[in-house]
């Protein structure tokens, strides 16, 4: 579909929206990968009120988006368990040991010119690109 | 109660900004990462929309104060580790291979049916794993 640069543009400004509101008025970081781990291994035990109104935040918006928003809202997730289940470990484990993901090495590392937010989002789109490629090309796998 | 506030306010702007832009559709996100396949630049969209409020917001912080109050993060460290690393290439793989990353795993949740759940459980069990990994990694930073 011709729209979807559009709507990924426009996407993409509310989240660097997002994050800014959540710099500017609480002075974090919006990273989603330490926001949930910080509840997971208690770091973040003084803040989990705002955690969780924050994760509250992510999940209920699309809900009050999907009835208005004429769009096909599938996530089209494998139903290969083995593959959930794998990729839900790695995506934990890795975000924690990294201490970011997609929304605070890539969003907010890069917009503040930060080296390791560049150099991790550099390694975990080879990483996830070879990842595919071999599994769907080269083994079939998925 | 204000940052509460904040915290909600910017999530439901995370998470609508998320839907919107197609970020939880494993398609889109497979299909960025497919350069040998059906080659999807959506994502990059997505993350150049994104870089422009966030790169004004850093400019902003400059000599001021959060509005809640505390002070806003220090300057980036600038050192490459090996958790960085190490970190950054399981994340990738798991991205990869399933087309979800925390973010969009949680904005999908009310309709991501079990397969989503499911995802997020095993996220949250290798997140309470990380720290032993951590340890590992760091004592062979020593020792190296």
């Amino acid at each position: 579909m011709e729209a979807d640069w559009i709507w990924g543009l426009i996407g993409g400004v509310l989240i660097g929206l997002g994050g800014a509101v959540y710099l500017l008025g609480n002075g974090r970081i919006m990273g989603a990968s330490g926001i949930i781990g910080g509840l997971v291994d208690g770091t973040g035990r003084d803040t989990a009120r705002d955690r969780l109104a924050f994760l509250a935040g992510v999940a209920i918006m699309p809900m009050l988006l999907w009835p208005v928003y004429d769009v096909n809202i599938s996530t089209h997730l494998t139903d290969q368990w083995w593959v959930i289940i794998a990729a839900g470990v790695l995506v934990g484990v890795g975000t924690r040991v990294a201490n970011g993901c997609t929304s605070g090495h890539g969003v907010c590392g890069i917009s503040r010119f930060s080296m390791r937010g560049l150099v991790a989002t550099v390694f975990y789109i080879f990483a996830g690109g070879l990842m595919l490629s071999l599994m769907r090309h080269v083994w079939g796998l998925i | 109660m204000q940052r509460t506030f904040v915290s909600l306010i910017a999530g439901l702007l995370f998470g609508g900004g998320l839907f919107i832009s197609g970020m939880t559709d494993t398609t889109k996100v497979q299909g960025w990462l497919d350069v040998f396949g059906q080659w999807d630049p959506t994502l990059a969209f997505v993350m150049g929309g994104a870089i422009i409020p966030m790169f004004f917001a850093w400019r902003l912080t400059v000599g001021r104060k959060p509005l809640t109050g505390g002070d806003f993060p220090n300057p980036p460290a600038p050192e490459l580790d090996r958790r960085l690393i190490v970190g950054s290439i399981l994340f990738g793989m798991g991205w990869g291979l399933a087309g979800l990353c925390p973010g969009p795993a949680i904005a999908s949740l009310s309709y991501g049916g079990l397969g989503g759940v499911v995802f997020v459980i095993a996220m949250v069990g290798g997140m309470a794993l990380a720290p032993k990994l951590t340890v590992q990694l760091d004592r062979r930073a020593a020792t190296t």
